[in-house]
């Protein structure tokens, strides 16, 4: 921020007509990085595979191309102060997954166990969906604070999607994990949009409630007790989680919604004591919930010992997954600098290669180098979205902004470190990268709100100038 | 509330540090053990990436790679394969691989060391990698000749370049097409599956030339000779030695006897010539087991780590008490021999004492032809004196000429032979083996090959099975190729 906006006592000179710098020069700089490196590696993958650059590559250039612009021109018009990072971190992330999902669109094996092979071309249209809502996001939701009046519409709009899942006849149990539901030939992830949902309720919530939950409390141990009627939201949301857990056999989901919460919980009442408790509450959980629940001991066990599963899945035994043990293969054999794209073997992870684990296609084919630069891509938006959370003059704004944010870190965290076998597999996917359209879109959406947040956030105050008496003032200068 | 952000901010940031630190375990550290795991499929897809090297007989190859529609680009022909089986071995892309195609693998893959700074520049200037080849020491013709014999017969032939050491053939029956299931599909599955001793009796992946032992009936009888002259129980080899006929096993009740009656205090000669278990048995107790370990061990009995490359299984005279050794060297007993320990024999003798050390690999080449690595023929020992190999060249010739062994007779050839017919089982009451080992002489004096021939054929009459009868027209066929394919 500009240093003019933070020296108000100065009434030397005007405020307003100078302003802060709107960088939307910046953002169509780096969006022509994010739209080039993408058409790139498409080209690299072409010439990797078939020895020749990809018919499609002009159109799906253009492609890419004209949805970021469309994107930039929408942020440019009506949300003019907005980060600068964010829509070039999602246009390149978005893209460089559409360039994997066609790469291994071009896997025989794939397309024969029909797991690719048009899924490229879908994913285009789900990115072009996801960057419509994002420019519906920015064009209808002026003020971000208007969210704040859907507090409790949002809860029981949250809780509905969060159990659609368990619908009979519209559930769908892919792989385990009840969290898909089918609508008209289209399996829908409600999981990902409840996450945003979520956040503006947990947001609204949280802002009308922090001073009875931060303040009312006994202090024990050096811990601030919260009182016991305090207790009963976090407890419900701790229900909640357990529920999907149980029912919905969904680790990953349930993960990230008790810590989206006890993460904006934490940022609304200052108290580390909540913290304390979320973590104390997800452990009882998760561990409670493991003694019984088949499919969650299985995935642990799947996690401690990765080969032993390979080993089961391929006598046939029903209910074990190779993909684990070859998601590691792939990582391994990516090595470093990784095979160059095209040229690894991913599509031996089978089910899933393009969605859930599509980060391992990344390892083998970009390498360590590639890993570490997505993950840090994926960092940075973080880091916009927490600054858009520092920055943010509303308590409201503040906690949606780390809600949202705090839960993409979470989702990027619990699916890359489930992929590379550092934590239990999930069921979610990478943001962006991974293909799915209730993911992309929702993805997009969860932008599109912290660009508006950001974009109030930096705009600078309005102009004093309706005050008349700055005019008085402003041309007297002690000399 | 600043404060807290700030806190979830460093947070995530140690949320995606872990992320990194684990790629890191996982992309560096652990990346070459992940990249190299026999279970990664990778490592078989690089491997069958680029058709596989040859293996040469005769400047022709027998082996061949063919373009399949699986991830494994490439699997492994052969030409003949049942024929050369006991030789290549197979290559599978499900099964593995044994024999030849395994341990020369690094060259026929072209990943050995020695083509390291080859693949290096083919990396580098993008031609693909492309594998060395095999140059055996086999004879083709002779191949041929000792798996036509056998035919449909259960057996196995060893021929060996006395002089040298190379193997000339190597066969086995019945035996196995690897051609079938080189392959990794439900079908190659099926194949492998039908050739395990299990699912068929006849073991057609034994290679008994190498891998099976036998008793080796009267053929032992040579080494016994050998031993005797060697350490001096007899005087010469047309002098009668003192042997009853029946005789009485020492230490037992049991009498051995003879199928003629001419053993009798019997010469040496007329002995090997009629094949008397009396006067070999007498011979070998006289002797004494010890010094008949140490004359079979000169032969190369006993030795566990024989490779031809392929190892050879350990044929074995063992310790035994008396009336057993005596047993032993009638090549009874508890003594064991591989068709190619009992060419070796033949091959000593031929080759006035001196034993080669058998093998069939003669060169290593890269790709572009250049030779890695050349086999130099090698002494394994001298395993009788000049003179008392001439003396078991006398007395085999005769058995050619007047004897048991008249069917390897060839014209113009001088040819040296001893005939075999092993009993076994339990109290002898399974079909016995019939055994063969020869050498032919060329007028210059030169050996160019010795061979072994064992049939156990349990389809012939139990009273027609004798090494003259089955197993000598298959070593004179094979001789004989080997001298036709010299002139």
């Amino acid at each position: 921020m500009s240093s003019t906006t933070n020296s108000p006592t100065h009434h030397t000179s005007t405020i307003g007509s100078i302003g802060t710098p709107s960088r939307r020069n910046t953002e169509l700089a780096l969006l022509v990085f994010a739209v080039v490196i993408p058409v790139f590696a498409y080209a690299n993958v072409g010439l990797a595979i078939n020895d020749q650059v990809p018919s499609g590559l002009l159109s799906y250039g253009l492609g890419l191309g004209l949805l970021a612009g469309v994107a930039h021109l929408v942020v440019r018009k009506f949300a003019p102060y907005a980060d600068p990072l964010l829509l070039p971190l999602a246009t390149l992330l978005n893209g460089l997954g559409l360039v994997a999902i066609w790469r291994l669109d071009q896997s025989k094996l794939l397309q024969q166990i029909k797991q690719a092979g048009t899924a490229a071309p879908r994913q285009l249209m789900y990115t072009a969906m996801g960057i419509a809502l994002f420019i519906v996001v920015l064009i209808f939701l002026k003020d971000h604070r208007v969210l704040q009046r859907y507090t409790y519409i949002s809860m029981v709009g949250a809780v509905f999607l969060l159990l659609l899942p368990l619908v009979p006849g519209l559930g769908q149990n892919i792989y385990g994990a009840k969290i898909w539901i089918s609508v008209a030939g289209f399996s829908i992830q409600p999981g990902e949009f409840a996450k945003i949902v979520l956040a503006i309720f947990f947001a609204g919530y949280l802002m009308v409630k922090r001073d009875a939950l931060a303040l009312a409390s006994r202090r024990v141990l050096g811990l601030y007790l919260p009182r016991g009627r305090d207790l009963g939201p976090i407890i419900v949301v701790w229900l909640i989680s357990i529920l999907i857990l149980v029912f919905e056999t969904d680790l990953g989901t349930s993960l990230l919604f008790f810590g989206m919460f006890v993460i904006m919980l934490y940022v609304a009442t200052e108290r580390t004591s909540w913290i304390v408790f979320g973590l104390l509450m997800s452990s009882v959980g998760a561990v409670g919930v493991a003694q019984f629940e088949s499919h969650v001991q299985q995935r642990v066990q799947a996690w401690l010992d990765p080969m032993n599963e390979y080993k089961l899945s391929q006598k046939g035994i029903i209910g074990h997954s190779e993909q684990a043990m070859q998601a590691l293969w792939a990582f391994g054999s990516g090595g470093t600098l990784g095979t160059g794209w095209g040229q690894g073997h991913s599509e031996l992870i089978k089910f899933a290669a393009n969605s859930d684990f599509i980060l391992a296609t990344f390892g083998e084919e970009l390498g360590l180098a590639g890993i570490m630069a997505l993950l840090l891509l994926y960092g940075l938006i973080v880091e916009r979205g927490v600054r858009t959370a520092l920055a943010a003059r509303d308590p409201f704004g503040k906690l949606l902004a780390i809600g949202l944010s705090g839960a993409f870190a979470l989702q990027v965290f619990v699916v890359a470190g489930g992929v590379m076998g550092l934590i239990p597999l999930t069921g979610m996917t990478m943001p962006f990268l991974a293909y799915g359209g209730s993911s992309v879109i929702a993805n997009w959406a969860l932008i599109g709100i912290l660009i508006r947040i950001s974009d109030t956030a930096r705009r600078p105050a309005p102009a004093p100038a309706s005050n008349p008496d700055a005019e008085m003032t402003q041309v007297v200068r002690p000399s | 509330m600043n404060k807290p952000l700030r806190r979830i901010a460093i947070f995530c940031g140690l949320l995606v540090l872990t992320l990194l630190l684990r790629d890191n375990y996982l992309q560096y550290v652990k990346a070459d053990t992940l990249a190299s795991d026999t279970k990664n499929r990778r490592v078989n897809i690089t491997r069958y990436s680029t058709p596989r090297g040859d293996i040469i007989v005769d400047g022709k190859a027998i082996t061949g790679s063919v373009e399949t529609t699986g991830d494994y680009k490439y699997k492994r022909t052969w030409k003949d394969g049942a024929m050369w089986a006991p030789v290549t071995g197979f290559s599978s892309q499900a099964f593995g691989a044994n024999q030849l195609e395994k341990l020369e693998d690094g060259i026929l893959s072209g990943n050995d060391d020695q083509l390291f700074f080859r693949n290096t520049l083919d990396m580098i200037t993008g031609k693909e990698k492309e594998g060395g080849s095999v140059v055996t020491t086999l004879n083709s013709a002779a191949q041929k000749a000792a798996y036509n014999g056998l035919g449909g017969k259960k057996g196995a032939v060893a021929a060996i370049d006395p002089s040298t050491g190379k193997i000339l053939a190597l066969v086995s029956t019945p035996s196995y097409d690897p051609s079938k299931f080189a392959g990794s599909s439900s079908k190659d599955q099926e194949a492998w599956l039908a050739v395990q001793k299990k699912n068929d009796p006849d073991d057609p992946m034994l290679n008994r030339a190498l891998r099976e032992t036998y008793p080796a009936g009267s053929t032992f009888k040579v080494v016994t000779g050998a031993a005797a002259l060697e350490n001096g129980v007899v005087s010469g080899i047309d002098d009668a030695t003192k042997t009853p006929d029946p005789f009485r096993l020492p230490q037992s009740s049991t009498d051995l006897t003879n199928e003629h009656g001419v053993c009798e205090n019997a010469t040496l000669r007329e002995a090997l010539r009629v094949s008397c278990n009396t006067v070999f048995a007498k011979m070998a107790d006289n002797v004494g087991n010890e010094k008949m370990i140490e004359q079979a061990e000169k032969f190369g009995f006993n030795e566990a780590e024989l490779d031809t490359p392929v190892r050879a299984a350990e044929s074995v005279y063992p310790k035994d008490n008396r009336p057993q050794n005596a047993l032993d060297g009638i090549g009874q007993g508890s003594m064991r021999a591989t068709p190619l320990q009992m060419a070796m024999v033949a091959s000593a003798v031929a080759n006035d004492g001196k034993l080669m050390k058998p093998y069939m690999v003669d060169e290593l080449k890269a790709p572009n032809l250049d030779t890695l690595e050349a086999t130099k023929p090698q002494e394994l020992s001298q395993a009788v004196s000049a003179e008392t190999a001439q003396k078991l060249q006398d007395m085999m010739e005769t058995v050619v000429k007047s004897g048991t062994g008249t069917a390897a007779k060839i014209d113009g050839v001088t040819v040296g032979g001893k005939t075999g017919t092993a009993q076994h089982g339990l109290k002898n009451s399974e079909k016995p083996y019939a055994w063969f080992i020869s050498y032919a002489k060329l007028s210059d004096g030169s050996a160019p090959v010795a061979v072994a021939v064992v049939v156990e054929d349990g389809a012939a009459n139990r009273d027609d099975i004798t090494g003259g009868g089955l197993a000598a027209p298959i070593a004179r066929s094979v001789m004989k190729a080997v001298i036709d394919s010299k002139k």
